[in-house]
């Protein structure tokens, strides 16, 4: 068993939720700019503009890239052979806590969801995967809420044909419209049970963003893969045709990216979750 | 600058007084406007802004977007200052408008009800650029609590702006501009 202290993760945790909403991702910002340069609508693109702009501005001030920093989510994968000295979801908290204050980030959590009373800094939403080895991997996403209020589930039957669960897709993203920060990141869940297909969802935005070109080859990759980017590709196509554009005023970049994750499922349903991330898809990580 | 003159899609940088104020905010407002009691803010001619800025860095330098402190050392105003989603205010914004407000800025869509009650209160709903709170920090001059401190970072501040970039997003004539064929569909 490799030993790891809490205050070691208190400390990783804390520079991680600065990092996360002061430095935006390298894949996001590089698509952001790439869709600035693609972009002909002349409001999308002063728009794009003002985005790569806020970026660069919070980066070199040490300034959060958004005000809404987010309830901070956590990734916790756990190697089986790594032993924590300590208590480690308060470890995580107190570090959410310490890196929030240090980074003058917002205190967004409210403490009794229905008196609405107790403003805080913490606690995280932590997910803690056990898996093999003997590192600790962690991952912070402050998740913005004018995008995760848009997040959808649907409990499809198993006889569902792709295209329902893509028009399920569409539609999520449709109803989200202007009102989240697009561009949008889509995460999309499928398989598993109703709760697992949301983690899986959400889990599918810390994955790295990329444009997936429709020459995809497929004897490189297994076929299931293939299938999903392939997937993806189309959706990605289709997203970025509904015209919503930046800050929903039109154009051709509603949609950055878009990542699907799969698991197995029953043989009575298939869940589909999709968990919609503004432009500013903030994560970071640190192995342990 | 006379709002009422503005159109829809309009591109302005605005110099003036805006207050922020978002959800809970916007509860204590109507519940203070029904009951009758003062008011913190004077509505008549006000500005809402729905923000929650970040709280403000201490002891940083920066070029920009800071005010000269007694000691003639440069200070930050304010934290990251972008706007939030509009529509959750659509059922506090008609007591609002009928109290004065003179416009709001936020991002996103409004009910067709407030629409209707901007045009009838000749008022106006601006846009600004949605997740860019770093750079909107850069127009805000000076930051004051108002009203409201035990909410936080969601209190009612008076700001200072300076050339902050607002698009018109309804007109005081009710034109809106997501007012079209396919944001109707859902």
């Amino acid at each position: 068993m490799r030993p790891v202290s809490a205050e070691k993760i208190t400390k990783v945790v804390s520079d991680l939720s600065i990092q996360a909403n002061q430095i935006l991702r390298k894949d996001v910002f590089f698509l952001l700019k790439k869709a600035y340069q693609e972009e002909k609508n002349k409001r999308a693109k002063d728009i794009l503009s003002a985005i790569i702009k806020n970026a660069l501005i919070a980066k070199k001030e040490k300034l959060a890239i958004c005000q809404d920093t987010g309830l901070p989510c956590v990734f916790v994968e756990l190697g089986q052979d790594v032993k924590v000295i300590g208590d480690l979801k308060s470890a995580i908290n107190k570090g959410i806590e310490l890196g929030y204050k240090k980074g003058a980030l917002r205190n967004s959590v409210i403490k009794d969801p229905l008196s609405r009373k107790k403003i805080d800094y913490q606690p995280a939403v932590i997910h803690i995967e056990i898996v093999k080895g003997d590192k600790l991997k962690l991952t912070v996403l402050p998740k913005g809420f004018g995008c995760e209020n848009k997040t959808q589930l649907k409990m499809f039957n198993p006889t569902v044909n792709w295209q329902e669960i893509k028009n399920f897709i569409i539609d999520t993203v449709k109803s989200a419209g202007p009102d989240a920060c697009p561009p949008y990141v889509v995460g999309v869940g499928i398989g598993g049970t109703a709760d697992y297909a949301c983690f899986l969802a959400k889990k599918a935005l810390l994955k790295t963003v990329v444009h997936y070109p429709s020459s995809v080859n497929r004897y490189a990759i297994r076929n299931t893969q293939y299938t999903i980017k392939k997937l993806e590709d189309e959706l990605f196509k289709e997203i970025n045709r509904l015209n919503i554009g930046p800050m929903g005023l039109g154009g051709k970049t509603t949609c950055l990216g878009i990542n699907i994750l799969t698991y197995p499922t029953h043989m009575a349903g298939l869940p589909v979750a999709v968990n919609i991330s503004c432009h500013a898809l903030r994560t970071a990580t640190k192995i342990l | 600058m006379k709002f009422t003159e503005l159109k829809v899609g309009q591109k302005i940088l605005f110099s003036g007084i805006i207050y922020t104020a978002r959800d809970q905010a916007h509860k204590r407002l109507v519940e203070a406007i029904k009951k009758g009691k003062k008011l913190p803010i004077d509505l008549k001619g006000a500005i809402i802004y729905y923000c929650a800025p970040t709280k403000t860095p201490k002891g940083k330098i920066i070029s920009t977007s800071t005010a000269l402190s007694a000691d003639g050392k440069q200070i930050r105003t304010i934290g990251s200052c972008g706007p939030t989603t509009s529509s959750r205010m659509d059922k506090f914004s008609l007591d609002l408008l009928k109290a004065g407000v003179k416009a709001m800025i936020g991002k996103g869509r409004r009910s067709e009800q407030i629409r209707k009650a901007i045009k009838k209160y000749k008022a106006v709903y601006f846009l600004t650029y949605a997740g860019c709170g770093a750079l909107l920090s850069k127009y805000v001059k000076k930051m004051e609590l108002i009203a409201y401190q035990d909410l936080g970072q969601e209190a009612i501040y008076k700001l200072e702006v300076k050339d902050f970039p607002l698009i018109v997003g309804i007109d005081a004539k009710g034109r809106s501009i997501y007012d079209k064929k396919r944001w109707t569909a859902f």
